[in-house]
C-alpha cells in the first residue's frame, strides 16, 4: 500500500478582483506518495503556482482541505503551521527575486535554521559548520560564504535556494518552476542535483513547470491544469503515450523535437485563453477546443477514470 | 582530504565601514561632523567643570563698546552686535544646532519609519488609519505645526525637540511606506514566510534593510531642515531663547546689522552651510556603503 504523504481535497483558491472573482485554483484533488514526484503542467496563468502556494498556506485556501501525514493542515493555527513549515518547503522560480539582496550566502542559509530555532545565535561554530556542510551538499564552493546574491550567477543562486530549504530537512518540497529562469546547460545541473537530493533524503516533490520535457524526466504522475482546473492526471509514461484530453494533446504536440527534418503534426489552438474571472459553467477549454460539441458548454465536466490511474475531464473520451 | 578554506565572516558594520572609507568626500563630511560632535561635547564638559564660568564670561557677556568689531587676531571671527566673541558663540552653539537637529530627526525617523513600515506591510485598515492621520499632519505646514506645538506646550528645549520631531514624522512615514510597498511583494519576502519567519522578523530583517537607502538620505537632509527649523523657531522667539547662542538665531538677529558688519551674518551662515553639506555628503556615502549591490 502506497504511503500517502500529502492529500489535497477539493482545494479552491479564489481571489477577489475589481472585475469579479478570479478562480485561480478550482477544485483540485490529488494524493502524493512519499518519495514520489508529482508534476504540474499548464500554461502561464493557469494557477500552477497558486496551487503550490495554497498547499503550503502561503495563500489561505478559499475552500477544501489539505492533509499532510494524515493531519489536516488547512485549519492549523499559525504557530503549529510554523512548526510544520520545517517539513514543507518551497523552491522559487526566480533565483534573483527570491533571495534577500542584503544577506550573504551564509546568512541566508543560516536564516532558516535560526527561524526554526534548530540553532540559536549562540551556537555560532555549529551553525557555521552546518551552513558549510549544506553549501557543500548543493555544490556551492565554501569561498562564496560571504558573497551577496548579486555577485552570483543564476545557477549558484538557485543552489542557495535549495540549500536553505534542505537546511530544514523537509519531507515535502514544492518546486515552483525552479529551472525555468536558468540557462539550459545549468537547468540540467540543477535538475540532477534535485534528483540526487531526492534519492538521498527521500524528498517528495510537487514539481510545477511549463516545460514538459522536464516533468517527463522527473515525475511519477503528472497533472495537467487549465484555467485553475485539473483536466488530466496520469502516470508520466501513460500521459505521454496516451494523452486523452484535447488540451494535453495540443501541449504535447508543441514539444520541440531536436531534428530539423522531423515534420510534426501540431495541434494548433485557436483563440485566446478565456478569462478565469467568474467562469461560466461547462468545459473551460471549450472555446479553443477543436472537437467542441454542444454538450461541452452545458455543465461542468467531472474527472473520470478512463483507465486505472488515468483521469480525464472530457466528455468526448 | 583537503580542508576547504573558510573565509572569516565579516559583520555588516565592518563591511559598511570598509566601503564607506573609500569615498573620500563622504569621509571628509564625516570628519567635519565628528569634529563638531567633539566640540559640542567638550563645551558641555567645560560648562560642567567650570560651572558655566567661561560661558558667562565669554559667551554671553556683553561689551557694547566693542560691538560689530571685525575679525582680528584676538577675536578671529570678530564680535557681534553686543560685542560678544563670535568664535566662542559659534562653538557653544554647536550643541544646540547639531544635537537638537539630530535628535529631532532621529525621533521622527524612528517613529515615522515604524508607522510607515506597519502601514505598508499590513495595508488595508491600518494603512488607511495611519496614512490619513499623516495626511492631516502633512496638510499643516511643518513650520506652522511646530510653532503651534511649541506655543501649546510652552517654550523649552524639549518642547522644541518634540515639535520638530512630530512635524517631520509624515515625511518619513511616507518614504518608508513607499519603499515597503515595493519590497513586500517580492519573492524573498514570501520565501521568508515559507520558512516560518514572523512578521516582526520580516519587517526588521527583510523589509527595513532593503528600504534604508531613501530613509538615510531623507534623514541627513532632514537634519539640515531641522537645524533651519530650530533657527526659525528661535527667530520667532519660540525656540532657543537669547542670550543662549544658536546658529540660526545668531543669523537672524545679525540680519539687521548686515551693512555694519559682514562677518556676523556670514560666519553663522557658513557654519550652517558646512554642517549641512557635510551631513549630505556623509549621507550619500552611507547610502552607497550600505548597499551591497554597489560593492566594490
Amino acid at each position: 500500500m502506497a504511503d500517502v504523504l500529502l492529500r489535497v481535497e477539493h482545494l479552491k483558491k479564489y481571489f477577489d478582483t475589481p472585475g469579479g472573482t478570479l478562480h485561480a485554483v478550482d477544485d483540485i484533488s490529488f494524493d502524493l506518495n512519499r518519495g514520489e514526484t508529482l508534476g504540474v503542467v499548464g500554461e502561464s496563468g493557469c494557477g500552477k503556482s497558486t496551487l503550490g502556494r495554497t498547499i503550503l498556506r502561503l495563500y489561505e485556501p478559499t475552500d477544501g482541505t489539505v492533509y499532510f501525514e494524515n493531519q489536516e493542515i488547512t485549519s492549523l493555527s499559525n504557530k503549529s503551521m510554523k512548526v510544520l513549515r520545517r517539513d514543507m518547503q518551497i523552491i522559487f522560480q526566480d533565483p534573483f527575486a527570491s533571495l534577500n539582496p542584503r544577506m550573504t550566502v551564509s546568512e541566508m542559509i543560516a536564516e532558516s535554521l535560526l527561524i526554526q530555532k534548530i540553532f540559536t545565535r549562540k551556537q555560532g561554530p555549529q551553525l557555521r559548520a552546518r551552513v558549510t556542510e549544506l553549501m557543500d551538499l548543493v555544490g556551492l564552493s565554501s569561498k562564496l560564504i560571504n558573497s551577496y546574491p548579486h555577485e552570483l550567477d543564476g545557477g549558484r543562486r538557485q543552489r542557495i535556494g535549495i540549500a536553505r530549504v534542505l537546511a530544514l530537512d523537509p519531507k515535502f518540497v514544492v518546486c515552483d518552476e525552479p529551472v525555468s529562469a536558468l540557462d539550459v546547460s545549468i537547468q540540467a545541473q540543477i535538475l540532477n542535483l534535485m534528483q540526487d537530493l531526492q534519492d538521498e533524503f527521500g524528498l517528495t516533490y510537487l514539481f510545477i513547470t511549463h516545460d514538459l520535457s522536464v516533468v517527463k524526466h522527473l515525475s511519477n504522475d503528472i497533472i495537467v491544469m487549465y484555467l485553475g482546473q485539473m483536466v488530466e492526471k496520469a502516470p508520466a509514461k501513460e500521459l505521454f503515450s496516451h494523452p486523452m484530453h484535447p488540451y494535453t494533446r495540443a501541449l504535447l504536440s508543441a514539444i520541440p523535437v531536436p531534428d530539423p527534418d522531423y515534420a510534426v503534426d501540431r495541434v494548433l489552438l485557436k483563440g485566446e485563453l478565456t478569462s478565469p474571472i467568474d467562469p461560466v459553467p461547462g468545459c473551460r477549454f471549450a472555446k479553443r477546443c477543436p472537437f467542441v460539441t454542444e454538450a461541452c458548454t452545458k455543465a461542468d465536466i467531472p474527472l473520470r477514470e478512463i483507465t486505472p490511474g488515468h483521469f480525464v475531464a472530457c466528455i468526448l473520451v | 582530504m583537503k580542508q576547504p578554506v573558510v573565509k572569516k565572516q565579516r559583520t555588516l558594520a565592518a563591511e559598511t565601514w570598509r566601503r564607506f572609507k573609500k569615498n573620500k568626500l563622504a569621509l571628509t563630511g564625516m570628519i567635519v561632523i565628528l569634529t563638531l560632535v567633539v566640540i559640542a561635547l567638550s563645551t558641555m564638559v567645560i560648562d560642567f567643570v567650570t560651572d558655566k564660568a567661561i560661558y558667562n564670561d565669554y559667551v554671553i557677556k556683553q561689551n557694547l563698546r566693542m560691538r560689530l568689531q571685525g575679525p582680528s587676531r584676538e577675536h578671529i571671527f570678530g564680535l557681534d552686535e553686543f560685542g560678544r566673541d563670535i568664535f566662542m558663540r559659534m562653538i557653544w552653539a554647536v550643541r544646540y544646532s547639531l544635537f537638537m537637529g539630530t535628535i529631532a530627526i532621529a525621533l521622527s525617523t524612528i517613529l515615522g519609519g515604524l508607522l510607515g513600515a506597519v502601514a505598508g506591510y499590513y495595508g488595508k485598515i491600518s494603512d488607511n488609519i495611519i496614512m490619513r492621520f499623516m495626511d492631516v499632519l502633512l496638510a499643516i505646514p511643518s513650520m506652522l505645526l511646530a510653532t503651534a506645538i511649541v506655543a501649546a506646550l510652552g517654550t523649552s528645549l524639549t518642547n522644541v525637540l518634540i515639535a520638530i520631531a512630530i512635524s517631520y514624522v509624515p515625511t518619513y512615514a511616507r518614504t518608508v511606506r513607499a519603499s515597503v510597498l515595493t519590497i513586500k511583494d517580492q519573492e524573498f519576502i514570501e520565501a521568508a514566510r515559507a520558512m516560518g519567519a514572523s512578521d516582526v522578523r520580516i519587517i526588521f530583517k527583510y523589509i527595513l534593510p532593503n528600504s534604508m537607502a531613501p530613509l538615510i538620505v531623507q534623514a541627513t537632509l532632514g537634519v539640515a531642515g531641522a537645524i533651519l527649523s530650530i533657527a526659525g523657531l528661535s527667530f520667532l522667539g519660540l525656540g532657543i531663547q537669547p542670550p543662549t547662542p544658536e546658529w540660526g538665531s545668531m543669523l537672524s538677529s545679525a540680519r539687521a546689522y548686515i551693512r555694519e558688519g559682514w562677518h556676523i551674518t556670514v560666519i553663522p551662515g557658513l557654519g550652517i552651510m558646512i554642517t549641512i553639506l557635510s551631513l549630505n555628503v556623509m549621507g550619500d556615502g552611507l547610502r552607497d556603503a550600505l548597499d551591497p549591490r554597489l560593492k566594490n
